[in-house]
């Protein structure tokens, strides 16, 4: 067994819906009084007492049991481009972002289309937490627990239609908010998409939390989207919008440098990128001289989704 | 004190220190000293820092000319060799960041790295042209080479290009850092282009006069 989350009794627990609809614990110093009072201290590692917990069930089935890293490591170490370009901008300039009110769009080939309230978006869904890898782009990765609900069950409630073949995500647009985005690094807003079997597949997650308590602003809040299997750019921050399309989305990374990121960005060793090599990472947090591991296919989950790409060349889709 | 004694007892010895600076400041992020930290991936964060100061005091070196030309202060050739070497200095501790701590001594990923990745096969070939020259510092090979030290320590120019190409090459989407150290590297080549003309224009004029003051000479002798 891994290092494990401090568990915290039920009791002590604020009902994930209750307390995202509960406007006056998310301002300032009387939230961090008040849920400060209803958490035991932090342990090394974990979150701060501050942080505010959810209530939600450990998923062992899709969790690693490698140890995760360590909470600090989570939320300083960010490629967040909204919030800067350096790993520990996001945990700095997204630090008084407030994610309420937060409402998603929902449109494109599906019966049911409109605006959604957060609150109305995880209605129904109860939260689970994964402890999954992270592998991003740069050759770099970590274990985190997320906290969250599979996509499928989200999509399933806008019922999409038969010409529903893809689904695209959006990040919110506001370089008022959004301080990276006054920059042109990167064609805002983020978008980017999955093929809808991909979004439906179980190891899809929507992200809410980490480590137990709701996420914190530089991870992506308050909702995010987690692909296991496909390198850390695919899992969208901060979305506010989501449709169902019958053509392949155009993301951003893939429009930015399309001979370094392509739409499906499976995590693949045998496929370098163009400048460096993807058949190893380093995990963040791991011993000097200790750190440097093979990347798996698939990110370790090839059990889970090879299948997927049956016939594909993994060369070509990369 | 005269100019000798001053850079000997005081400026030297204040560049020697001040180009430790970076060093110890990574040291104590390192371990943790004085509040000092390389976040997340100290890893990365030394080999970047390493990188960058390189390139710092190459840009330091190349500075020493035009500086001392538009201050009219030729004695600041004293400091250069000490930059010079201090780019030398944090380009191999760079280096063995990088194959130490972040390849991990794998070395068939290095010939591979080395090989294939065209940003490391050019930084890699900075490093190598900077050996001769760190090698080739001392009075007494300045002595021996002559003007071919001259020569040979023009490579400098092109250790810095392919020093700030290594750079930009490497970043993933923001490019402003290296664009910034490109802006100054083409104003100090530029410098040395620009003077370079001007002198020799000047030399032509002069010898034109010259030519032309000896047949006025000729003519009046005639």
């Amino acid at each position: 067994m891994p290092t494990r989350v401090p568990r915290i009794a039920p009791s002590q627990i604020t009902p994930p819906d209750v307390w995202f609809s509960r406007r006056t614990l998310l301002t300032g110093a009387l939230a961090a009084g008040v849920s400060t009072l209803a958490r035991p201290a932090a342990a090394a590692g974990g979150p701060p007492a501050e942080a505010a917990p959810l209530a939600y069930t450990a998923n062992p089935r899709y969790s690693v049991s490698e140890a995760p890293n360590k909470y600090e490591e989570i939320t300083t170490y960010n490629n967040f481009y909204e919030f800067g370009t350096d790993k520990d901008d996001p945990s700095r300039n997204a630090r008084y972002f407030r994610t309420r009110p937060w409402s998603v769009r929902i449109d494109g080939e599906a019966e049911v289309r409109g605006n959604f309230t957060l609150e109305d978006i995880l209605k129904g869904q109860p939260l689970e937490e994964r402890i999954y890898r992270f592998r991003c782009v740069e050759a770099w990765s970590l274990v985190v627990p997320w906290v969250g609900f599979p996509l499928s069950s989200l999509l399933a409630r806008f019922k999409p239609t038969s010409r529903a073949k893809y689904v695209e995500f959006t990040t919110l647009y506001d370089p008022n908010r959004m301080p990276g985005e006054r920059v042109s690094v990167l064609d805002w807003p983020y978008v980017e998409g999955l093929r809808m079997d991909e979004a439906m597949h179980p190891l899809t997650l929507m992200v809410v939390g980490l480590y137990g308590v709701v996420l914190p602003n530089q991870d992506g809040a308050p909702l995010r989207l987690i692909v296991p299997w496909k390198y850390g750019f695919k899992s969208i921050k901060s979305i506010v919008r989501i449709r169902f399309t019958e053509s392949q989305p155009r993301t951003t990374w893939a429009l930015a440098a399309p001979n370094e990121y392509g739409f499906y960005a499976n995590v693949n060793p045998t496929v370098d990128h163009p400048r460096w090599s993807q058949a190893t990472e380093r995990r963040i947090g791991a011993p000097f001289l200790a750190a440097r591991r093979p990347t798996l296919l698939f990110n370790g989950y090839a059990d889970e989704v090879a299948s997927l790409y049956q016939g594909m060349d993994l060369r070509r889709y990369f | 004190m005269n100019v000798t004694q001053r850079y000997c007892y005081v400026y030297k010895p204040l560049v020697f220190v001040a180009g430790l600076a970076p060093l110890v400041w990574l040291v104590c992020g390192a371990f943790g000293w004085f509040g000092a930290s390389l976040g997340a991936d100290p890893v990365k964060e030394l080999e970047h820092e390493c990188g960058k100061t390189a390139l710092n005091f190459l840009l330091l070196t190349l500075a020493v000319t035009p500086v001392r030309n538009i201050l009219a202060l030729p004695q600041l050739l004293r400091l250069r060799r000490m930059l010079g070497l201090f780019a030398f200095f944090y380009a191999v501790l760079h280096f063995t960041v990088y194959v130490v701590l972040d390849l991990e001594l794998n070395w068939s990923t290095l010939g591979a790295d080395i090989a294939k990745r065209p940003y490391i096969t050019i930084g890699f070939t900075a490093l190598l042209l900077l050996i001769p020259l760190a090698a080739t510092s001392t009075n007494g090979m300045m002595r021996r080479l002559g003007k071919r030290w001259t020569s040979l320590h023009r490579l400098v120019y092109v250790i810095a290009i392919l020093g700030v190409w290594h750079f930009y090459w490497q970043v993933k989407r923001d490019v402003r850092e290296p664009l910034i150290y490109g802006a100054i590297l083409a104003l100090l080549l530029g410098y040395r282009v620009v003077r370079s003309r001007v002198a020799a224009r000047t030399r032509a004029d002069l010898t034109a006069r010259s030519r032309a003051g000896l047949s006025l000479r000729q003519s009046e002798a005639d």
